[in-house]
């Protein structure tokens, strides 16, 4: 059971504001979506090692070269705010 | 020439050929577009500079410069693939003014190979759905009855291929959102193997199950757009540096003596509609007669595929998505005084305005399951689970060289029907998120119809890199297919 506690925590976890309606929604429906994943719990899975990426094989790291591709200017453009080419975010210290 | 039924090749020979020129291509599926887009909501945005683009095709050849093999052929690109100086949006409120200052990968090669973008197309919010209803840009519609859904994700990329409204298109697929849509709307879907295609450039939603493919009208196409979008690229680590084979020309239809798989855990139990089960037995019947052998197999974690899927999605969502925060891009809420607000408020008041309900629900879900205390016994345990799902898989291909299944439990539904109910919307997907699981190629091909007229898909899975086997598979069924040359009344 996913409590409205728990919702809270979650939430401010992944920085998202959710009103107070979508946060009782939220707790009836990942309960009962969790509670669906329980079945996974039955599962032996003693000394297997976790899977996380389908190609295990052969990871490519390219050559650690500098390559002319974007500039900074091109980069802000997309920032809702900015002062020049820096991005304007609330204080941070 | 007719540009409805033309193949790619078609097309491309007659540009080369200066037989039509690549903008008289374009300008026909634009006007086309036109004509059925407000009806369908297929694209979001057009390309304004298609004919331009298409124009500079037609100047290369004129030189006598080499071009590729999608000469002059309008593709439809899904939204979730940036587009150099083209809006990308992901069909979210949170990149609802993004301009990406680069293509994606898939992009670049179409480009590369003469092919020519007209547009972009609708999706769910971050390719998170199965109906395209999620989506910031409005509910798209299937061409073959507008109350009905398209599918998803991919749902804009299959409704305008079935109404022809593009020569092709591409889509993604993370847990069934090329195979789902393409089955719903009566068109051929594939989705690589993982690492076949590279995702430089893609809005990652679960970085290992998201691969593009192709959403195209005939196996054919498909093959040959494959073999432009596969291989190893330098952007992307997770790209294959095996050789792509030559998909279109080794096309073969003759698959006598193959060994077909079913499995025992995709047996109905109830589970399938009557309909969708008939038009799978048919197949089956037909693969036989065709002289494959059929062969009873078992990978029993299929079982457990969606809890599976669902866990480890939502969990490299919350991860990826974690990006949108209002400072680098994208949408940012408004806050009056910005030197007088807390950086936490800033973070969840932008994200909590700019995401979607789903895209909320999963990234609460993967916070969860990723959190302390909770990691365990969920994400770790999903991931231990996941590799004996592909130990399984690589088993029973010792066994068979495809595996054949219906696409989904229902033909498309209607609009509206399933958004309540995330559980059941989920459970749709039971036979294509162990494919995305385990890394393996699978595709969608048209094969029947419901008695209402709306398309049936039967879908084929192949071992790792065995994308040919199923292309030949699917182009004997599309052979012998009950619904061959069927098209919706919009078309």
């Amino acid at each position: 059971m996913i409590d409205q506690k728990t919702i809270q925590h979650i939430a401010k976890l992944a920085r998202l504001k959710v009103t107070p309606e979508e946060a009782t929604l939220y707790g009836d429906q990942l309960t009962k979506v969790l509670s669906h994943f329980q079945k996974i719990s039955e599962i032996d899975t003693t000394g297997i090692e976790p899977l996380v990426t389908p190609t295990e094989i052969e990871i490519y790291l390219r050559p650690d070269e500098v390559k002319k591709e974007n500039t900074a200017e091109e980069m802000v453009i997309n920032a809702p705010e900015k002062a020049g080419n820096l991005f304007k975010v609330p204080p941070v210290v | 020439m007719d540009l409805l039924q033309a193949s790619f090749k078609n097309v491309s020979d007659a540009v080369q050929a200066k037989k039509i020129s690549a903008k008289e291509v374009t300008q026909f599926f634009l006007n086309r577009a036109e004509k059925l887009n407000p009806t369908l909501n297929a694209y979001i945005l057009m390309n304004n500079k298609a004919l331009q683009e298409a124009e500079s095709v037609d100047q290369k050849i004129k030189r006598g410069e080499a071009v590729g093999p999608l000469a002059g052929v309008s593709f439809g690109i899904k939204d979730l693939l940036c587009t150099k100086d083209i809006r990308t949006t992901a069909c979210s409120k949170i990149l609802e003014n993004f301009i990406p200052p680069y293509d994606a990968t898939v992009v670049a090669r179409l480009k590369k190979a003469g092919a020519v973008v007209l547009g972009k197309l609708n999706l769910d919010e971050f390719a998170m759905g199965s109906s395209n209803e999620t989506s910031y840009f409005g509910k798209c519609k299937n061409p073959w009855n507008p109350e009905y859904v398209p599918g998803g994700s991919s749902g804009g990329s299959a409704s305008a291929q079935a109404a022809r409204i593009a020569m092709g298109t591409i889509g993604t697929d993370t847990g069934g959102s090329i195979r789902q849509p393409s089955n719903f709307c009566g068109i051929v879907g594939i989705k690589p193997t993982y690492g076949r295609v590279s995702r430089y450039g893609i809005i990652a939603f679960a970085s290992s199950l998201d691969q593009a493919g192709p959403m195209v009208s005939t196996v054919e196409d498909a093959a040959l757009t494959l073999e432009v979008i596969c291989g190893h690229d330098e952007k992307d680590s997770t790209t294959s540096a095996k050789k792509v084979p030559e998909f279109s020309k080794n096309l073969n239809k003759n698959i006598k003596g193959m060994k077909i798989g079913i499995l025992k855990e995709y047996e109905s139990k109830g589970r399938v509609n009557p309909e969708v089960e008939k038009t799978y037995f048919t197949a089956v019947e037909t693969l036989k007669k065709l002289g494959a052998e059929i062969v009873d197999i078992s990978v029993p974690m299929t079982e457990f595929a969606v809890p599976m899927y669902y866990l480890i999605a939502a969990s490299e969502a919350s991860s990826n998505l974690a990006r949108y925060d209002g400072v680098k891009y994208g949408f940012r809420a408004e806050i009056k005084d910005l030197s007088h607000t807390s950086l936490e408020d800033f973070y969840s008041q932008t994200r909590g305005e700019g995401f979607g309900t789903e895209v909320k629900r999963r990234i609460m879900l993967g916070t969860y399951c990723l959190s302390s205390g909770y990691y365990d016994a969920y994400y770790n345990k999903a991931c231990q689970v996941r590799r004996i799902l592909k130990d399984q898989y690589t088993e029973a291909f010792k066994k068979c060289d495809a595996i054949v299944s219906p696409v989904t439990t229902t033909a498309a539904f209607k609009i509206g029907e399933k958004v309540y109910d995330p559980l059941t919307m989920y459970l749709n997907d039971i036979f294509t998120t162990s494919t995305n699981l385990a890394g393996l190629p699978g595709m969608s091909v048209p094969f029947g119809q419901t008695q209402t007229g709306m398309p049936i898909g039967i879908q084929l899975t192949g071992a790792h890199f065995e994308e040919q086997k199923i292309l030949n598979i699917a182009a004997a069924l599309e052979e012998a297919s009950l619904v061959k040359g069927k098209t919706p009344n919009v078309y």
